[in-house]
């Protein structure tokens, strides 16, 4: 475990901190321009797991166990969340054959 | 604790009763559950507010006041939904027990003192509204509303922890107390925090449905089923707001240099949008909808200038909203099942028909558009009063022409319902039940009690 932790804090914490963003800003456009809800969804996990990264790296480099901690109970409720979202997107499939995000546009003003 | 420990176990009840087949005994069950709930919650006014469990949670006055708000606004809600669920669904167990379980969130997030729980509560009462807004399986409209409301809930709840990540980063706690210490003490804050600020901000905005985050607002409003928008706009849109206000007045009171420029900017836009957009509504609960977003920004006006008076003001303004919005959408659906359209055409010679509807209906939408001997006039004073004491001329101007603007479309309804003629005859009568009575009874009451003595309610925090 120390040599984990050791090994963690070889790479520089701006290393981290540059990484994660990066894969925050990717899922972030993911769910802005694609058009399939199910990779809508891989986006919006890809934003979670950046921040979860994220979370771990600060948590070894102040040797703080709670960032960690914090961790957990972003996965545990990511589960729940997308347990719901995959039920809400087969409910919406068998109305309308289709997981385009276009073929929901009924409600405008 | 005790209430949120009861509310849980509540909901499981449900549940189990739900599988039971003991249709009957739902309704009194969850109204005995919440009252019981609300007597644990009351029972720790007067005991010194200390941060509990290693500080995850706090019951200062502040979240007592609204947790208690909170629940009795579900109660009133509930007692509407009697026929309303047998209506949409046999199955409807899952319906109190999913609404307990987002309650049970909203009390959790007006009570947290750390990151972690603040998370978990906003995320306990949106995951059970993601199931409640699509739970018209077959009706496409409450499809894409759950939908809609899912993607970008879970979008936001991503900006909020990138925030939380940031500002961990660089203050290395989730207490509030220590973010406070860690504000207060260092010369140099890293600009982590100052990213994270701005990343927080972004997502609390987007649950309280602030522009230039309201985009979903309207669209999930008008999808989801009648009370359940009722819930939506009154309980949770409150529970968001007393969240936010808890973090920036705690926390970032001294940074506040940084963020209120942003905040006043969204505020102004906020407004604007929610009550320009609202004229054109043609629809009475998409109406409603855009309302919501322009209440939300008059709710900001206490985070914008935070001061002693704020969490009295945004208590005040959150009660006189809350009650007017049952009402309001507790009069839409008995008409709803009368004609059949939510249209502002079918309120029309609603006066002859229903004159006592109609009455407490005139009182809802004064309310909310501010008329004095209301309590939506105290509320929007209590706001502008915070707003000058800061000097704020600028914000002051903009929201008083709003609030003239607003007043055209709620008095829109009152137009139809007094002055126009409708199809049906007058004998034509809308079936009011008891339940139903009592509710808009109680919520037009306690709207001009609140207006003429509001004493009542600004002594409290």
């Amino acid at each position: 475990m120390e040599n984990f932790v050791t090994q963690m804090q070889g790479v520089p914490l701006n290393h981290y901190i540059i990484f994660c963003s990066i894969i925050f800003a990717i899922g972030v456009t993911g769910v802005l321009i694609r058009r399939n809800v199910i990779i809508i969804m891989m986006s919006i996990e890809l934003m979670l797991n950046a921040v979860n990264l994220l979370l771990a790296a600060f948590s070894v480099y102040r040797g703080d166990a709670s960032g960690q901690v914090f961790v957990f109970f972003i996965m545990a409720l990511a589960a729940a969340e997308v347990a719901v979202g995959l039920a809400i997107i087969i409910m919406v499939y068998r109305n309308t054959k289709s997981v385009d995000i276009e073929s929901l546009s009924k409600l405008r003003w | 604790m005790g209430a949120i420990i009861t509310l849980g176990i509540l909901g499981i009840l449900l549940l189990y009763l739900g599988l039971y087949k003991a249709k009957q005994a739902l309704l009194p069950t969850t109204i005995i559950g919440l009252l019981v709930a609300l007597g644990f919650s009351l029972s720790l006014w007067t005991k010194d507010a200390t941060a509990l469990y290693h500080g995850m949670v706090i019951f200062d006055r502040y979240a007592i006041a609204f947790s208690a708000l909170l629940i009795i606004v579900t109660v009133l809600i509930l007692l509407l939904s009697k026929e309303y669920f047998r209506s949409i669904s046999d199955n409807i167990a899952e319906y109190y027990c999913l609404i307990v379980f987002s309650l049970m969130g909203a009390l959790l997030v007006a009570a947290y003192h750390n990151f972690a729980m603040l998370f978990v509560g906003i995320e306990i009462m949106s995951v059970a509204l993601y199931i409640l807004v699509g739970i018209r399986k077959s009706d496409f409209a409450s499809n894409e509303a759950a939908l809609k409301y899912f993607l970008m809930g879970a979008f936001s709840t991503g900006f909020l922890l990138f925030g939380i990540t940031l500002i961990y980063g660089a203050a290395g706690t989730f207490d509030l107390s220590g973010l406070r210490e860690y504000v207060m003490s260092s010369t140099a804050i890293s600009p982590l925090f100052y990213a994270g600020v701005l990343l927080m901000l972004c997502g609390l905005c987007f649950k309280v449905g602030a522009a230039p985050f309201h985009f979903w607002t309207p669209d999930v409003y008008d999808g989801a089923p009648i009370l359940i928008t009722t819930f939506m706009s009154t309980v949770v849109k409150v529970a968001s707001f007393v969240g936010f206000f808890r973090l920036f007045s705690m926390v970032m009171v001294p940074v506040s240099e940084f963020w209120t420029p942003v905040l006043l900017m969204i505020t102004i836009i906020t407004l604007s949008i929610g009550n320009i957009t609202a004229l054109l509504q043609v629809s009475f609960k998409r109406m409603m909808a855009y309302s919501s977003i322009s209440h939300a920004g008059y709710m900001l006006f206490a985070i914008v200038s935070i001061g002693p008076a704020s969490a009295s003001s945004i208590l005040m303004y959150a009660v006189a909203y809350c009650f007017a919005s049952v009402i309001a959408f507790g009069a839409l659906i008995l008409v709803k099942r009368k004609t059949g359209s939510e249209q502002f055409e079918s309120f029309n010679g609603l006066a002859k028909r229903e004159p006592l509807l109609a009455l407490v209906l005139t009182v809802a939408m004064l309310s909310l558009a501010g008329v004095p001997l209301t309590a939506g006039f105290i509320g929007k004073f209590m706001m502008f009063n915070n707003v000058m004491g800061n000097y704020n001329i600028m914000l002051l101007i903009i929201a008083v022409i709003n609030a003239a603007i607003a007043v055209y479309y709620y008095l829109h309804v009152v137009v139809n319902m007094y002055f126009k003629r409708g199809h049906e005859e007058p004998a034509d009568r809308i079936m009011i039940s008891n339940s139903y009575t009592i509710v808009l009874g109680i919520a037009a009451v306690l709207t001009i009690v609140f207006g003429v003595y509001p004493d009542v309610i600004i002594g409290l925090i």
